[in-house]
């Protein structure tokens, strides 16, 4: 829009002053200050830097992640000591990140599931149970509960030596839980690999199924089925393998316990205190999602004479993950972020290796641009994966 | 009871009969109810009388260990003895009446402030009490004015600490918020880029990676010659953290502004900063209120992450107090009882104040 006739003054600076008013050209100047004086700023901290890593005499460049990391790691779920590599050992940090998260997400969605519904629960004390739950956990720092969920495992659980036995072999003691394993035999990967056959082959059988309903209207009992195929063929697996029933037991040797899966409490508090915080939110996001489903919904759904667990199964639940989905992808991913508080604790996660390399090479930008592009990446991939989600839930608009 | 509408006809019988109306309504309504029922009664039988016993009838609030040994229960004691070293951290004992008047002053400017918001002609104040109340808190927190002695700011910790990490955090991540914000709305794409780019990095990475970067790269940024303590990096990561949660809130409110409003702002004549000022930002900010206050939650207690960085916050100062002496150290559950309650006392009621606040600010749409 010009306003030239507005302005004041002769014929050059009137053109002038019109082509100053003009909203692109404005658009284009304030654009082009804004970059100028990022970029300027950018190149006053990077020379800046610069100058300080030649004075401090710091290396630049990814070049450390190929020498020898040299410090051991307590837990690890790939090959790994301590002459391996400063890249190996972020693998281990980034692995044990995952692991953490992944175990955390499905554990805090269970519990929020369960309070969540509990909180709208027609049991007055049910309901208040699981609203004393929530508002306790949520409004006490998570940092303060890993804290004492680590301080608690050391000091409430016994020494190896006079172990809680919670079911013959499963051993809890201060140093972690210990769970037999089975050892390793061909057996398990020919179970490894009849299971993912029996999983596609399901995922094909309720293709069929959804077909023939469609044509015929008759339903097929995908869930009991499939359930069957699955375990059925995986039971045969492990026959026709030879059944192997040798079992790694975890006793006391001397003054620890040898042998077993070792759960360390590390990962234990901050997979507790991870889970339980977020539970209290998962479970606000789901009574939040139920509550958004219309009663008319569950109305609609007696006067067509469902059984309750169905229209539930049917009806309530797939509207109410369409409005509780994106919320709780944030609250997957806020678990993610803040396991990477287990470097307080001692749990050696993506945070806590990087920190340790940062401290031993010196190369603190580049340790920190490592961890900072993989958390954005978790970060991309899972709500890219709760985007693809969320559009094949979504309500398709006719 | 507000069932009482829904009791059967009739005469409404005496206070026992009523209650055992209530409790078959609620408690007793089906077999599984009835279990649930029980299940929970014995529940909390099993877990009260014993947290009653731990921590009032066998507790002791003498602050010695001798005292702590002798009972069974909690040892407050713990928590009594240390008490000035977890509410205050290092400041020098004689002089930490000044960060507790500091304290003071600053829950009265956060109580003021969220009690102004209701009040149309009372927000106009919220704004010069706090340009008044930063510096009074910075004098009796620093010193060296007015006789008072000069106080390191790394000797700072405790609630004071916590309490100031977290306002001061919010009040500068207001206007970068804000600044964010209209940024992400802007028609004009560097603008817009670079705004959403900062936006979703800060929002994809962890509060404690930037709080690493402000307390390690920081320095490496500046100028040789030019440092700056950790408290103020770590405020500074809080800061630059908080802003990018901060702009998708006022996002929020922008976007649940009509259309109309703009439109009606640029017919009038007005410049963009005018229609913002005078039409658009009043309405939004009315919206983002409550939401603030939560995000004002989340980083009170986000503060806490200062301890991995080695600030001595009130979660920091609970762990010094208890490695002060070999013989506390067992008594952690008490220390962090305690830090629980206080960050529960303040989250709890903010979080109230918050929902109260939205239903109060609503109400001028619901006819």
């Amino acid at each position: 829009m010009s306003r030239s006739q507005n302005s004041p003054g002769g014929v050059r600076s009137k053109s002038l002053a019109s082509y100053l008013n003009d909203e692109n050209v404005r658009a284009i100047i304030y654009q082009i200050i804004v970059i100028g004086l990022v970029i300027l700023a950018g190149w006053y901290l990077i020379s800046n830097t610069l100058e300080n890593l030649e004075r401090q005499n710091i290396s630049t460049g990814y070049g450390f992640l190929d020498r020898e990391a040299s410090f051991e790691i307590s837990e690890s779920m790939i090959e790994y000591s301590a002459q391996s590599s400063y890249s190996q050992a972020l693998i281990v940090g980034l692995l044990n990140t995952v692991k953490v998260s992944l175990m955390g997400i499905i554990l805090c969605t269970i519990l929020g599931t369960i309070f969540g519904i509990a909180r709208l629960s027609s049991n007055w004390i049910v309901r208040k149970l699981a609203t004393v739950y929530i508002e306790f956990f949520r409004n006490i720092p998570v940092l303060l509960q890993l804290f004492f969920w680590y301080a608690l495992i050391p000091n409430a659980f016994p020494h190896p030596r006079d172990a809680i036995e919670l079911l013959p072999g499963v051993l809890l003691t201060n140093r972690g839980l210990y769970t037999p394993v089975p050892v390793a035999h061909h057996a398990f990967e020919i179970m490894g690999i009849v299971a993912i056959l029996a999983i596609i082959g399901i995922i094909f059988l309720k293709r069929w199924a959804k077909k023939r309903q469609d044509a015929t209207g008759q339903p097929f009992p995908v869930a009991l089925v499939g359930t069957a195929v699955f375990f059925g063929s995986v039971f045969i697996a492990y026959l026709a393998g030879g059944a192997p029933t040798v079992l790694d037991v975890p006793e006391l040797r001397g003054f620890n316990i040898q042998g077993g899966n070792n759960v360390s409490p590390e990962f234990l508090a901050v997979l507790i205190g991870l889970s339980v915080y977020t539970s209290a939110y998962v479970a606000e996001v789901v009574r939040s999602g139920i509550q958004a489903v219309p009663h008319g919904q569950w109305e609609a759904a007696d006067s067509l004479g469902l059984k309750r667990s169905v229209a539930l199964r049917k009806i309530i639940l797939p509207q109410s993950m369409r409005v509780a989905i994106p919320p709780l992808t944030n609250q997957y991913l806020n678990l993610t972020k803040n396991s990477s508080l287990a470097v307080a604790v001692g749990y050696p996660d993506l945070v806590s290796i990087s920190n340790t390399t940062m401290n031993q090479t010196g190369q603190a930008i580049e340790a920190i641009s490592i961890f900072m592009s993989i958390y954005l990446g978790l970060s991309l991939i899972t709500s890219l994966f709760m985007n693809w989600f969320n559009k094949k839930m979504a309500l398709v608009e006719r | 009871m507000t069932d009482i509408a829904k009791l059967p006809p009739g005469p409404l019988g005496s206070s026992s009969q009523r209650a055992v109306i209530w409790a078959r309504k609620n408690l007793f309504n089906s077999w599984f109810n009835s279990i649930l029922t029980l299940g929970s009664i014995a529940a909390l039988f099993w877990i009260i009388p014993p947290m009653i016993e731990w921590g009032i009838t066998n507790a002791t609030l003498t602050p010695s260990i001798e005292a702590c040994r002798e009972v069974t229960g909690a040892c407050w004691g713990f928590v009594n003895a240390n008490l000035r070293l977890i509410l205050f951290g290092t400041y020098p004992y004689d002089e930490q009446w000044r960060p507790l008047l500091a304290m003071v002053v600053l829950v009265g400017i956060i109580i003021g402030s969220l009690g102004a918001v209701p009040y149309a002609g009372m927000r106009k104040w919220i704004i010069p009490m706090w340009l008044v109340g930063i510096p009074v808190i910075a004098i009796l927190m620093w010193g060296g004015v007015l006789g008072l002695t000069y106080v390191q700011n790394s000797y700072w910790g405790g609630l004071p600490l916590t309490l100031i990490l977290s306002s001061i955090g919010i009040i500068f991540a207001f206007p970068l918020g804000l600044l964010l914000a209209l940024g992400r709305q802007s028609s004009m794409p560097a603008i817009k880029t670079l705004s959403v780019v900062y936006i979703e990095i800060i929002r994809g990475v962890p509060l404690i990676t930037v709080l690493f970067m402000a307390s390690v790269m920081f320095p490496l940024f500046l100028p040789e010659g030019v440092t700056i303590d950790k408290l103020l990096r770590a405020q500074i990561g809080i800061i630059l953290f908080t802003a990018a949660y901060l702009a998708e809130v006022f996002r929020g409110g922008l976007q649940a502004v009509p259309n109309g409003q703009f439109e009606a702002g640029n017919s009038l004549g007005l410049s963009y900063w005018q229609s913002m000022r005078l039409i658009i930002l009043p309405q939004a900010m009315r919206l983002v209120i409550p939401p603030t206050v939560g995000s004002f939650i989340s980083m009170f207690k986000d503060t806490t992450l200062v301890v991995i960085i080695g600030l001595f916050d009130l979660l920091n100062t609970v762990k010094l107090a208890l490695r002060s002496d070999p013989a506390w150290t067992r008594y952690y559950v008490e220390g962090y009882a305690f830090a629980a309650a206080i960050f529960f006392l303040f989250c709890y009621s903010m979080a109230r104040y918050a929902a109260y606040l939205e239903k109060e600010l609503r109400k001028g749409e619901q006819r």
